[in-house]
């Protein structure tokens, strides 16, 4: 098992590399840091002094790949390329725009983003999962097909409108939550639910009619027969026998976004007023903060390939026949 | 009226999808089991249903596609033989079809088929002094001297003419369908008219013509009562959000087509070799998407469109017209969507190879000497296009949700561009306002749904039909 990890976390080198590589190509080779800084500062700011001094000021006044007037190692240290993209190995993600370090930055908001995307995922995967059982319990009737309906309806709506209607309704309408805002600890609550609910709501309809596919799958296979056959009641044959088997499908898709979950999600954070990462990237990419974006797509992709080696992990946990060497 | 035509890059490769599409229709009339396939989702009510309304959706899109700059009047005392000089805006056929619609814009914001603009404005009365009112439209209602009287009576009549217009349009249709369907079984008129009513054509054209009633009707009554109100208000600046609604329309459709279109050849082409040739390619190929999978799509897509906004932005020489420019951008985004979204089908598309690759008639023309290339085009290729067709029908949707939530982030289409995601993004700002301003919101988000249930049905049936798995 342990091995096994190793093995796992060493594959995951290449690919670490191949992203840092391609996002390093896409903000220094495309375009010139220089074009960077024009961008940044707006047509008014932008003379070649001000140019020097936004480039001086994050470090991109240095060659891209080899120095060749510094001396020894420093050939290769006092480069773009070793200060923003090599040191992200090391989680060192350097200062943003505004000066703050964006290492720190990212430690204080990881707790507001989980503790929306915590509650969040959990209720979904509950709810998904039981109403999917339901339409699977009462399959091929008119309960199954207006839920079907309603899932598909569910689907076409837009997210944003999600949000804003029920920020409309819940907040404005009805008067019983905050609009938006955050407060730490216990009083989070108070403005934690509605985002948590639309979220659910709004990832309901897709997720439904996924796992009613993956149990409809299992329950026409024969040791569904067999458990009818014995006398089992329907509920016993789902919840003991189809919901069990399911378990690899609905692993596969879920435990790989488990880390993700650190990431917040962009469009509640930002509308909530949440502080959490989310926002945190919604800001930069409004603010065109190129190192903090930069930062959170090599973080992004770190928690992918730790979910993926979750989920191969967590197949041991419901399928004994999996083993991992 | 002289014009000059503009051909957009999005025009072009939305065409040239149209074109694509004429085809792939001219082979399946000729091939037995795709027009088997097809046939199964024409029998299908709700397949027929969401068909007829995308067509509906791909006519404004279609007509919205047909770009040209019109001639400037020649300046005063210019010689005779002066070079014709063209407006730097770029209209489309749409815009002259809604002309009206498109000029008439009044100051700010107005409530659908208001008389009064919705905020006040301080204006001299006649009698000397000032006063602060809801000024009279320069347009909507204009026509009506006691708005709060008449209205209701003339929008009611105006819908009347429209519903008398649908009518009119739509029975001649249901009777050429019906004598189609007579003809076909060699029945008399009258047989295949009752067929017809009673729905038990082979197709499912009763289905059909009643969608297209309810669009005819919904088309006639907009389009009698749009000359005379602001059907669906107006925005901040005054512009007219039914206009912006139909122009929508052809973003949505660009995003949600040819996404999928420019990543086509790379997720085919590599799925299969990855598939086929196994060893180094695969492993190579492998690698490419997994470390593309890897980045957050939202962050990929927000990382490369601050890239190319950057291009875009130290560029200007290459774009002669802000259209140009906005289009450049729409077909960036095209593309930095199909990037980040090719990966699953090249996945689908390895593991359907690796099973064809071991079946006998693959085998066997191998054992014949077939080149690689060759079984590839025959054997290959033919056999995996169920699951390419699935995928394309299956992404419109979520694309052009996406549209929208990428266009509020600030990293979707240029803000000049009219999409559901900008008139979402403009008209959040006034959801603070009181009373609210829901118009646009209503609107937007009205058009994208029936959009995208129509498309979402569409593929489900699409796929129920071409999917080996599903009975």
């Amino acid at each position: 098992m342990l091995a096994y990890i190793v093995r796992r976390l060493l594959y995951a080198l290449p690919i670490l590399i191949g992203v840092n590589l391609l996002t390093f190509l896409l903000f220094f080779v495309v375009n010139s840091p220089d074009d960077m800084a024009r961008m940044n500062l707006g047509a008014r700011h932008a003379t070649a002094e001000g140019i020097e001094r936004w480039k001086v000021e994050r470090g991109y006044d240095k060659p891209v790949f080899w120095n060749a007037d510094a001396a020894g190692a420093e050939k290769l240290t006092h480069t773009i390329f070793f200060d923003k993209s090599l040191r992200m190995f090391a989680f060192d993600f350097g200062a943003a725009d505004d000066g703050r370090d964006i290492g720190r930055e990212i430690r204080d908001r990881m707790g507001p983003s989980l503790a929306i995307a915590v509650p969040t995922f959990l209720l979904g995967l509950f709810v998904s999962v039981s109403l999917a059982l339901l339409l699977v319990f009462f399959r091929a009737t008119y309960l199954d097909f207006w839920g079907v309906v309603i899932c598909v309806a569910m689907m076409s709506i837009s997210s944003l409108f999600y949000i804003i209607g029920g920020q409309w309704l819940v907040s404005k309408v009805w008067s019983l939550v905050p609009i938006s805002g955050y407060a730490p600890g216990l009083d989070a609550a108070r403005f934690l639910i509605l985002p948590v609910l639309i979220s659910v709501i709004g990832g309901v309809g897709s997720s439904v009619r996924w796992y009613r596919t993956i149990f409809l799958e299992e329950i026409s296979r024969d040791y569904v027969r067999t458990a009818r056959a014995k006398g089992l009641s329907e509920l016993a044959v789902l919840f003991r026998h189809v919901l069990k088997n399911a378990m690899i499908p609905i692993l596969t898709g879920v435990v790989v976004v488990i880390p993700l979950l650190f990431m917040g999600s962009l469009l509640v954070e930002s509308f909530f007023g949440i502080p959490g990462l989310g926002s945190y990237t919604i800001d930069a990419i409004g603010a065109q903060d190129f190192a903090v974006v930069r930062a959170m797509v090599f973080i992004g992709s770190v928690l992918y390939i730790v979910g993926l080696i979750l989920t191969d992990l967590s197949y041991t946990l419901v399928d004994p026949r999996v083993r991992l060497e | 009226m002289s014009f000059q035509p503009v051909l957009l890059w999005t025009d072009l490769l939305f065409f040239l999808l149209l074109l694509a599409a004429a085809g792939t229709v001219w082979h399946a009339r000729r091939s037995v089991p795709l027009s088997a396939a097809w046939r199964k989702v024409g029998r299908r009510p709700v397949g027929m249903a969401s068909a007829t309304v995308l067509l509906a959706f791909l006519a404004v899109g279609v007509v919205d596609s047909l770009h040209f700059r019109p001639q400037l009047p020649a300046v005063e005392g210019a010689p005779a033989d002066a070079a014709p000089v063209y407006s730097s805006e770029v209209l489309s056929a749409l815009d002259v079809l809604l002309e009206p619609l498109r000029t008439r814009t009044e100051k700010t914001y107005s409530a659908p088929f208001a008389d009064r603009l919705y905020a006040r404005e301080t204006v001299e009365l006649p009698e000397g002094g000032q006063a602060r009112i809801f000024p009279r439209l320069e347009y909507g209602a204009a026509h009506l001297q006691d708005p709060d009287a008449e209205r209701a009576a003339d929008v009611a009549r105006r819908l009347g003419t429209g519903v008398l217009v649908a009518a009119v349009l739509w029975v001649p249709l249901a009777l050429l369908v019906a004598a189609g369907v007579a003809r076909r079984a060699g029945e008399p008129f009258a047989q295949g008219l009752r067929r017809l009513a009673r729905g038990e054509t082979g197709l499912a054209w009763r289905t059909v013509l009643l969608t297209l009633a309810a669009i005819l009707l919904v088309a006639c009554a907009a389009a009698a009562l749009a000359p005379w109100y602001h059907i669906l208000g107006t925005d901040k600046v005054g512009q007219d959000v039914f206009y912006q609604s139909l122009k929508s329309v052809r973003t949505a459709l660009v995003i949600g087509t040819l996404t999928t279109l420019v990543m086509l050849p790379f997720a085919v082409a590599l799925g299969v070799m990855a598939g086929y040739l196994g060893g180094w390619v695969d492993d190579v190929i492998q690698y490419l998407y997994t470390v593309l999978n890897a980045i957050p799509g939202v962050l990929l897509i927000a990382a490369a469109v601050l890239m190319m906004q950057v291009v875009i932005d130290t560029h200007p020489q290459w774009f002669a017209t802000a259209a140009e420019r906005a289009d450049a951008r729409l077909l960036a985004l095209c593309l930095i969507l199909g990037i980040t979204s090719w990966t699953g089908l090249c996945r689908l598309l390895r593991g359907e190879t690796l099973k064809l690759r071991e079946l006998e008639y693959v085998q066997a023309a191998r054992a014949f000497g077939v080149q690689t290339p060759a079984i590839l085009r025959r054997h290959i290729l033919p056999n995996v296009l169920h699951i390419v067709l699935i995928a394309l029908v299956m992404d419109f949707s979520g694309l052009v949700l996406a549209e929208a939530v990428l266009s509020y982030i600030g990293i979707g289409v240029d803000p000049t561009m009219i999409s559901f995601g900008t008139m979402i993004n403009m008209a959040r700002a006034e959801l603070a306002r009181e009373p609210m301003v829901w118009w646009s919101l209503a609107a937007a988000f009205c058009f994208m749904f029936v959009l995208v249930l129509a498309a979402n049905l569409f593929a489900d049936s699409v796929r129920d039909a071409f999917d080996p798995r599903r009975g």
